[in-house]
């Protein structure tokens, strides 16, 4: 049952491992609406949820059935889903109706997951992007376009509509238990590919970390754009191999050779559009997220590649 | 064991492994830094290039002590060569002296990222693409910076062209000024004679898209190098491009000194 003295917090894509964090960690502070639109969600008798696409009509009877007072948008479909008219729909689209929304029913806080997808693994890219960084994706691949459009729509309706308080957050790779995005299953499998002579730098946040990132940059409320980022950089095959993972070497030239096997393969944690991600590095500058929300992440890189070198013990 | 576990083992002198631990420079919790520096990768190539500079080139470097023991530093000399050996040599030199050894890093062409295996090398060992922005973050880290300002032009010149200075950007000038850097000027003797080229394939380094092909000796030749690392200059802000580039021209008049220098003092090329 909701509390009134309580403010209400709607959280989409509530049934991913980063989102149940976020949950447990402000759910003792705030009434939460669970919403995700793969499958049911059991999260309690306290927290109502539902089963519904964000882009269909009966979405918005969850705000005429509770009084939302915040969103923590984290209902992005992965890049390594669907394709890449559906992700469109559900990523711009849907966050559009789900802004609206926000403004119909005067919602007074939004925050949004984004990723560092958007800047583009580009051969010239520096390091240590900060948030001013023109982002390259769409420019490498149409099939970043629905990442880089939701960051954009999202920055429009934080400058035109400042009553929704809008936060960004643009993550590096996520990981840890419970968490499926492409990273993760690259970390959990016995053999992943490579690019035979690239290793890019890459960083890591643990999932819990993730979710008292997303807690903290809620209750700090201060909008705009943060990369979500540690102090701290692997290069992927080092990754890979602190995970107990074995290497698949893939050619790497010509710069078809690689696209092509992926496709033939059809890996779903490797395809071909997010090549260059394995081959050129994307590192973030998240010293902004840090100083404004007084933040550190408390896991370090060797736990979470740990975690996965033991979930590969324990299945041998 | 690793490759890099192996290597360790096989060549990292206690020496080497000693010097390399004093670098004041902050890695990460996989000894790497944003840029990918590996400070066990740093080891490995330092001992694989120690014969090369104490023995095939016989480097002699002077007034390494000039370079600041920490805090940002550009260090700014002439390019020649064809390979980037120079930047190799002049890193090795500063990571190498006796007193407080620093790791400094080198600006590298664009194109060298793009190259299998070699991108990921050099940037284990201290080099990163010539960026403005890498330059200016480097900077506000507290790096020491090598930059060529001649970039190709200078490295990929032909061998009649030998220690005359060419076309300098000006880039590194406006990144010491809003950096409050000090600039070390260089002057390197010997390179020049390491590859020298008489002909550059100009057609086919433009269908590979490289910057150039000489026509040069296979190999280098070992000619002795020497370093002459020049004392700090520091720089107040211009107000036009062309106060820019006058403060360009005395780092050049210091680096063709520091050039003469060099060339006075030689006693042999080979």
């Amino acid at each position: 049952m909701a509390n009134s003295d309580k403010p209400t917090i709607l959280v989409t894509g509530a049934g991913g491992a980063t989102a149940k964090k976020v949950i447990t960690l402000l759910q003792h502070d705030y009434n939460i609406v669970a919403v995700d639109f793969r499958r049911q969600i059991k999260l309690g008798k306290d927290i109502p949820s539902y089963l519904v696409d964000i882009t269909k009509r009966g979405f918005e009877d969850i705000f005429r059935n509770h009084k939302i007072d915040g969103v923590i948008h984290m209902g992005r479909v992965g890049t390594h889903s669907s394709n890449r008219r559906s992700r469109y729909n559900t990523n711009v689209i849907g966050t559009q109706r789900l802004f609206d929304r926000c403004r119909k029913y005067g919602v007074k806080q939004v925050l949004v997951m984004s990723t560092f997808f958007v800047y583009g693994a580009d051969a010239y890219n520096p390091a240590l992007l900060d948030e001013d960084t023109p982002f390259k994706a769409a420019e490498l691949t149409l099939d970043l376009v629905d990442a880089v459009e939701l960051e954009n729509l999202a920055n429009i309706y934080l400058y035109k509509y400042p009553e929704l308080n809008i936060t960004i957050l643009r993550p590096c790779h996520i990981a840890g238990p419970g968490v499926r995005n492409s990273m993760s299953t690259l970390l959990s499998s016995q053999r992943a590919p490579v690019l035979m002579g690239f290793s890019p730098m890459m960083q890591f946040i643990h999932v819990d970390d993730m979710g008292e990132a997303i807690a903290a940059a809620y209750k700090g409320n201060k909008p705009g754009v943060y990369n979500v980022a540690p102090e701290d950089y692997i290069a992927y095959q080092d990754a890979l191999s602190a995970s107990g993972c074995k290497k698949a070497p893939l050619p790497s030239v010509p710069p078809a050779l690689p696209l092509t096997i992926s496709k033939l393969m059809g890996w779903r944690a490797f395809p071909s559009y997010l090549i260059n991600y394995f081959k050129y590095p994307v590192v973030l500058d998240g010293s902004l997220f840090e100083k404004t929300f007084n933040y550190k992440p408390k896991h370090s890189y060797q736990e979470i590649f740990t975690y996965y070198r033991q979930q590969k013990e324990l299945l041998k | 064991m690793s490759v890099m576990g192996l290597l360790k083992k096989a060549l990292v002198t206690e020496e080497i492994d000693h010097q390399v631990n004093q670098f004041k420079k902050a890695v990460g919790s996989y000894g790497y830094d944003a840029w990918g520096f590996n400070t066990e990768s740093a080891k490995v190539a330092m001992s694989l290039f120690k014969p090369l500079y104490e023995e095939y080139f016989r480097v002699q470097a002077y007034g390494v002590e000039n370079v600041p023991s920490d805090g940002p530093v550009l260090i700014i000399p002439n390019h020649s060569g064809q390979l980037p050996l120079d930047g190799v040599l002049t890193g090795y030199a500063i990571a190498t002296r006796d007193s407080e050894p620093r790791a400094a890093r080198a600006m590298i062409e664009r194109f060298f990222p793009t190259v299998p295996f070699l991108g990921n090398m050099l940037n284990a060992i201290g080099a990163v693409i010539g960026d403005p922005l890498n330059c200016a973050r480097m900077l506000k880290n507290g790096e020491a910076v090598i930059v060529f300002p001649e970039g190709v032009r200078g490295s990929g010149k032909l061998y009649e062209k030998r220690y005359q200075l060419q076309r300098f950007g000006n880039g590194f000038m406006h990144l010491a000024i809003n950096h409050k850097t000090p600039i070390v000027p260089v002057g390197i003797v010997g390179c020049e004679e390491t590859m020298p080229a008489l002909y550059n394939i100009k057609p086919l380094a433009k269908a590979l898209g490289v910057p150039y092909i000489p026509i040069t000796t296979p190999i280098p030749l070992p000619a002795r190098v020497s370093i002459h690392f020049g004392e700090p200059l520091y720089f107040e802000p211009a107000d036009t491009e062309e106060e820019i580039t006058q403060k360009v021209e005395l780092v050049k008049d210091k680096i063709r000194a520091l050039i003469a220098e060099g060339l006075s003092k030689r006693e042999s090329v080979f």
